[in-house]
């Protein structure tokens, strides 16, 4: 009896000290809200009513909540990717350019298979092969990407190239290549001779991931929004991220080097080998982010030249969504939905009040600051109950460690 | 197409030129890495500093409440002190709140990426441009036949650019700043015992960083382009930090990878009007490319400070 009840103490404590653990999250959310308030002031704008707006074009109505969702999908697939890069110790800046060499790789195979004829006796096989045309897609779009990750960790592993360095130049050589492809051998043949517009063909409705719709109401929720699969595959692979971060050797391998690499090493980790596998599986995911945006969203790869012209910076979001999840591929789902709803919220609050939405970039920037600030408190509550567990005598000697 | 009408003077001014905002970010760089702290925010601050610059001088060519001048220098003044203002915030979370300084320098580069969007949207609205930096009418020199084209027709923060080079390079090497930030750099826990305030080197190497970067930005604004628009410097403070890696932590080699870096721009640009039939993408794509074979190449890595991105903690 006695026992029971001390280990549901236990087990509340425990809870406790993970809310509080979150905590600092929130604070920092609070205080970027809190300076992003102060720059609306400055700006001569209300920020409850900037607030209000925001809030409103997020999630203010069916359409409103699709498109944030929409917004959410590329992000929480980047997202992903940095949390495993991140965890493995690698700080992967190169989302950008792997979404774009991921939907690069898609877009070429769903061209190419889209436009393939089946022979008339497997016509009933139909269906099936559009779902193939999908998945090769999707699949190469993740293993562009991944290569071109996989490229970062390996300069790394090999040359010691810092890989902040290398994905950041990565970045903007994909950008050249993709306005290269565009302008060349990708131009929709529409375009070319007349206004030029650099994008491809539009994608064959076989080749298109199909929209979404959630069987509730009549008609369907989220019916005839932009919402697609997207999101679904996403949420599923955030899953299955998870299980293989902590339930594998595999993720516990990467952790580990993660965490120390010279442990690591002692203990018979192949470190390089880690490195480049999770720079692997980071790229690929943001290769997917790329690769979706495009069969199911734009159903062609178009841009206007610049850096984000493509990715609408989701490369970096994706980032602060992977930190503000704390680096947990489930906490990303959530993170990369706030980030979608900030975006799709701005929208409307530049229309209604003319604050520019580039606001939320430094706001985005400010909550990057705020959250890594806030490790040094983690830290040393950490340490703390480590301390607390080796003497469970008395609080006093705790505190003199600690 | 001839070797000639490529490697004509007016490409080695340009060079000369194109790398002034990447020698003072650099060279900011070189000192915030040598005491041991990262600071990755350089585009960020170079971007506050380009529009804060520039929104100084504009409004001040525009009220015509001080000359022309006066004016230039009341832009490189406000864009120096918005530079140490983000780098003493840099060196804050870096220094005292130990955050994790590749990621807390890409929060630093989106605040700056953003915030210096959003001032321009709204202050400003559409590029417009400003009375720069006019170039230096030297007696004799500039009149030099290619010579005098080549480095005696700059404006006036190209030369300062160049002459900080030495004077880095005096700093860091002859003087006791200079050993106290090579010491925090190098054994933070030595620097520690013999007194020097490790923290205190770090705030304000950091700091002068920071202003540098100000500067790099403003030198884009005000003294080469003579405008602002959104995401002005387009990734240079991010080539920045990686010259300092390519220079080996050292003044007047990072200088040379800035001029070779360059060089190669101002090249890939000459083609480009001369029409060479080369697609200009892959021009534009090329220093990316040259940089990361360099950082492949660069053999002087362990010349890097053993503190580099380690935050100091005392007695451990």
């Amino acid at each position: 009896m006695n026992k029971a009840s001390g280990n549901s103490q236990l087990a509340l404590a425990g809870r406790l000290n993970r809310l509080i653990d979150f905590a600092p999250v929130l604070i920092a959310l609070l205080l970027a809200l809190l300076v992003a308030s102060v720059l609306l002031l400055a700006l001569n704008a209300n920020p409850l009513e900037a607030y209000d707006f925001m809030l409103k074009g997020a999630v203010g109505s069916e359409n409103a909540t699709a498109e944030t969702l929409v917004k959410a999908t590329p992000i929480l697939f980047v997202g992903i990717g940095i949390t495993i890069a991140f965890r493995g110790g690698m700080i992967n800046i190169g989302g950008e350019g792997q979404m774009i060499v991921g939907a690069l790789a898609g877009v070429t195979i769903a061209l190419v298979m889209g436009e393939m004829r089946i022979p008339p006796e497997l016509a009933k096989e139909r269906g099936a092969f559009d779902v193939f045309i999908v998945a090769c897609s999707l699949v190469g779009g993740f293993l562009a990407g991944a290569l071109y990750g996989g490229l970062a960790g390996f300069l790394k592993a090999y040359f010691d190239v810092n890989e902040i360095l290398s994905t950041i130049m990565l970045n903007q050589i994909a950008v050249q290549m993709m306005n290269f492809l565009l302008n060349g051998i990708l131009l929709d043949p529409a375009e070319a001779g007349f206004n030029n517009i650099p994008k491809t063909a539009r994608l064959v409705t076989a080749a298109q991931l199909p929209r979404l719709s959630l069987p509730i109401g009549d008609p369907h929720l989220f019916d005839r929004t932009r919402l697609h699969w997207g999101l679904i595959i996403a949420i599923a692979l955030a899953v299955v991220i998870y299980i293989f971060l902590w339930r594998t050797s595999w993720g516990y391998r990467i952790r580990a080097v993660g965490e120390n690499q010279r442990a690591s090493s002692y203990a018979g980790i192949n470190v390089r080998r880690q490195m480049m596998f999770s720079m692997f599986l980071a790229g690929g995911f943001a290769g997917l982010a790329g690769v979706v945006q495009v069969l199911g969203l734009q159903y062609r790869l178009q841009t206007d030249g610049s850096p984000a012209g493509f990715t609408g910076a989701a490369g970096f979001n994706g980032i602060v969504a992977a930190l503000f999840g704390g680096l947990n591929p489930l906490g990303a789902i959530p993170a990369a939905a706030f980030f979608g709803g900030l975006l799709v919220g701005a929208q409307k609050m530049q229309r209604e009040l003319g604050v520019p939405a580039s606001l939320i970039t430094a706001v985005n920037g400010l909550i990057v600051v705020f959250v890594v600030s806030s490790e040094i408190f983690i830290i040393q509550r950490s340490k703390r109950r480590v301390s607390l567990q080796e003497t469970p005598e008395g609080l006093d000697e705790a505190e003199e460690t600690g | 197409m001839g070797l000639d009408e490529i490697l004509t003077a007016s490409v080695f001014a340009s060079a000369i030129r194109l790398a002034t905002p990447y020698i003072f970010a650099a060279l900011g760089e070189t000192f915030a890495q040598r005491s041991g702290v990262l600071n990755l925010g350089v585009d960020g601050m170079m971007l506050m500093g380009a529009f804060t610059g520039f929104y100084a001088v504009h409004l001040a060519q525009q009220g015509e409440t001080l000359s022309e001048p006066a004016s230039l220098l009341l832009g490189v003044a406000v864009a120096l002190v918005v530079g140490a203002l983000m780098g003493l915030a840099m060196a804050f979370v870096s220094v005292t709140l130990k955050a994790k300084q590749g990621i807390s320098g890409i929060g630093v580069y989106l605040f700056g990426l953003g915030l210096s969007e959003l001032l321009f949207q709204q202050w400003v609205g559409t590029p417009k441009s400003v009375n720069g930096f006019p170039r230096i009418e030297f007696p004799l020199l500039t009149d030099l036949p290619i010579v005098g084209e080549i480095f005696f027709h700059h404006n006036l923060l190209v030369y300062v650019a160049f002459a900080l080079v030495p004077i880095s390079a005096y700093v860091l090497n002859s003087t006791t700043f200079g050993l106290m930030i090579r010491a925090v750099g190098q054994n933070p826990e030595a620097a520690d015992a013999m007194g020097v305030s490790v923290a205190r080197v770090r705030y304000a190497t950091t700091t002068i960083g920071g202003m540098l970067a100000g500067l790099a930005g403003a030198s884009l604004s005000i003294a080469l382009i003579n405008l602002f628009q959104q995401n002005l410097t387009a990734g240079q403070g991010f080539i920045a930090v990686a010259l300092v890696y390519f220079g080996g932590w050292r003044p007047w080699t990072v200088a040379a990878g800035a001029m070779l870096f360059s060089f190669v721009n101002a090249l890939q640009l000459q083609i480009k009007v001369i029409g060479a039939d080369i697609p200009s993408e892959f021009a534009v794509m090329a220093p990316y490319v040259i940089t990361i074979i360099a950082l492949v190449f660069a053999t002087k890595r362990h010349e890097q400070p053993t503190a580099l991105t380690k935050p100091y903690e005392r007695g451990e």
